[in-house]
């Protein structure tokens, strides 16, 4: 049920890259699908009752073993999100160049001005 | 119209700038607490970094760009930008000197566990990602922000003063 | 409960998803996706990843910052209309190819709460070393080893931090690469294309006149 709601998800997102026309339309579409895939690879590290992947002096380390979540998708998710921002900044700093040079966000527009 | 906008580029109201003189200080400590703990709580080089890039960001929202550019100018930020990730990667061949050959060996002592001078490089290491990520992040909101194009515009119209500070 | 939670939550996340796609408004757009990107932060956080709901919220705040500051303030607030029907009709049925598929694909998986890495982790552990295991010695999947032996092969309390920075500090040199890429790209799109063209005699000589390239 869980992965189906992120598959969903994903799926809202790919839509919206295929159809949608507006630049910043389909930028917005490829953060969904972006949050989407991170979820599902947080969803696949939880363990039922788990606490989180952090060891504190006040747990000892026997318990912390047999209740801790999967540290090692949270570590790659981590760096994902920071990534998927300056790949977001990027697009939008290239959907704003074309923006300058055509006056419209609308892709098929841009398309069929070329030159 | 075209006066609202200049002021507005410039800045906000006078609340909006008391408060912000106040909070983004406290925004930047609290990104520092977290790069520092970063090893024995929740956070580390990536959020610290983010959040006081936050800081800086709500500065130049409040202020204007004039007044980050003062505090942080734009050559230095790409500076400190190419110092972390240099600062990191010399970590790693660090580990390759004094570790016995292994890239991103732990070579420093290890400490006493959960305590904030321990577990060798990685608090260096969370240090410069987090110089990394933020001048990044600031490098990246000027240049995004300063940026005031006119549709279908051409090269000379192109108004984007990203390096004349 | 937990689990019924995380179902509301996320089927809050995929309406703002709906939303976002679907309105004509762009600040609508912008505002359904801080949305989406909370509600994931509130997920994140009951799936116990403090680490990465910080961040997500953070990096949030960010993107809305900078789609509200550049993009809106182009004079843009509405977007025309959406494809023709023919290519709707086509992303819709390849969408249902895909959602078929990922079905089947979800039907393979384990059930949520137990995850295929974690398998076997409450046993205790094999008390001979690993070299004099025979043919039939198991490696365990890493994550494991990660929640073993991090404290004390590290001393770093934060497990996540560990991996990132010790254990798998390779992915993290290639991820600064990757930011470092993407500011460049950024700044040199958004610059003025030159401040002046190189001189002939500067490009005879090898200088490249700006710095710009």
């Amino acid at each position: 049920m869980v992965y189906l709601l992120c598959l969903v998800l994903f799926l809202i997102g790919i839509y919206g890259v295929l159809t949608q026309r507006n630049l910043i339309k389909i930028i917005l579409s490829l953060a969904v699908v972006e949050s989407s895939v991170s979820l599902f690879l947080i969803l696949l590290g939880y363990r039922v009752g788990g606490i989180a992947p952090i060891e504190t002096a006040a747990r000892p380390h026997e318990s912390f073993i047999g209740m801790s979540v999967d540290p090692l998708p949270q570590a790659m998710v981590l760096t994902a999100i920071v990534i998927s921002l300056g790949v977001l900044a990027l697009s939008i700093a290239i959907a704003m160049r074309l923006y300058q040079r055509y006056g419209t966000y609308d892709v098929t527009q841009i398309r069929n001005l070329r030159g | 119209m075209k006066k609202l906008a200049t002021e507005e580029r410039d800045g906000m109201s006078t609340i909006v700038r008391t408060v912000t003189r106040w909070v983004s200080a406290f925004i930047i400590l609290y990104g520092l607490y977290i790069v520092a703990y970063g090893h024995l709580t929740p956070g580390g080089g990536f959020p610290g970094g983010v959040i006081m890039a936050g800081g800086f960001v709500l500065l130049m929202l409040a202020f204007g760009k004039k007044r980050l550019t003062a505090l942080l100018p734009v050559a230095r930020a790409s500076a400190l930008d190419c110092l972390g990730a240099l600062g990191f990667w010399l970590l790693a061949v660090a580990g390759l000197v004094f570790g016995g050959g292994v890239f991103f060996r732990n070579f420093l002592p290890h400490g006493l566990r959960l305590r904030l001078w321990s577990a060798g490089i990685i608090p260096l290491c969370n240090v410069a990602i987090a110089l990394k990520v933020t001048a990044s992040l600031v490098l990246m909101l000027v240049a995004l922000s300063v940026l005031r194009v006119k549709a279908g515009g051409t090269d000379e119209d192109f108004v984007s003063d990203i390096e004349e500070e | 409960m937990l689990m019924n939670l995380i179902v509301v939550l996320l089927m809050f996340v995929a309406i703002g998803a709906v939303i976002a796609i679907w309105t004509r408004d762009l600040l609508s757009a912008v505002i359904a996706i801080g949305v989406l990107g909370f509600t994931c932060a509130v997920v994140l956080l009951l799936l116990r990843a403090p680490d990465v709901a910080i961040t997500r919220i953070v990096v949030e705040v960010l993107l809305l910052i900078i789609l509200i500051r550049s993009v809106l303030r182009r004079g843009v607030r509405t977007v025309e209309s959406s494809r023709s029907v023919p290519g709707m009709a086509l992303a819709g049925a390849f969408v249902a190819v895909l959602l078929v598929l990922g079905v089947i694909a979800i039907r393979e998986l384990p059930p949520f709460g137990e995850p295929v890495a974690l398998m076997g982790l409450n046993e205790p552990a094999p008390t001979q070393p690993l070299e004099a295991g025979g043919p039939k010695q198991e490696i365990p999947p890493p994550s494991q080893t990660y929640i073993k032996q991090g404290l004390e092969k590290t001393h770093s309390g934060n497990i996540v931090t560990a991996v990132l920075l010790d254990y798998r500090a390779y992915d993290t040199l290639g991820e600064a690469a990757v930011l470092f890429t993407a500011v460049v790209g950024a700044i040199a799109l958004l610059r003025r294309k030159s401040r002046k063209p190189p001189s002939p005699a500067e490009m005879a000589a090898g200088v490249g006149g700006s710095e710009d390239r």
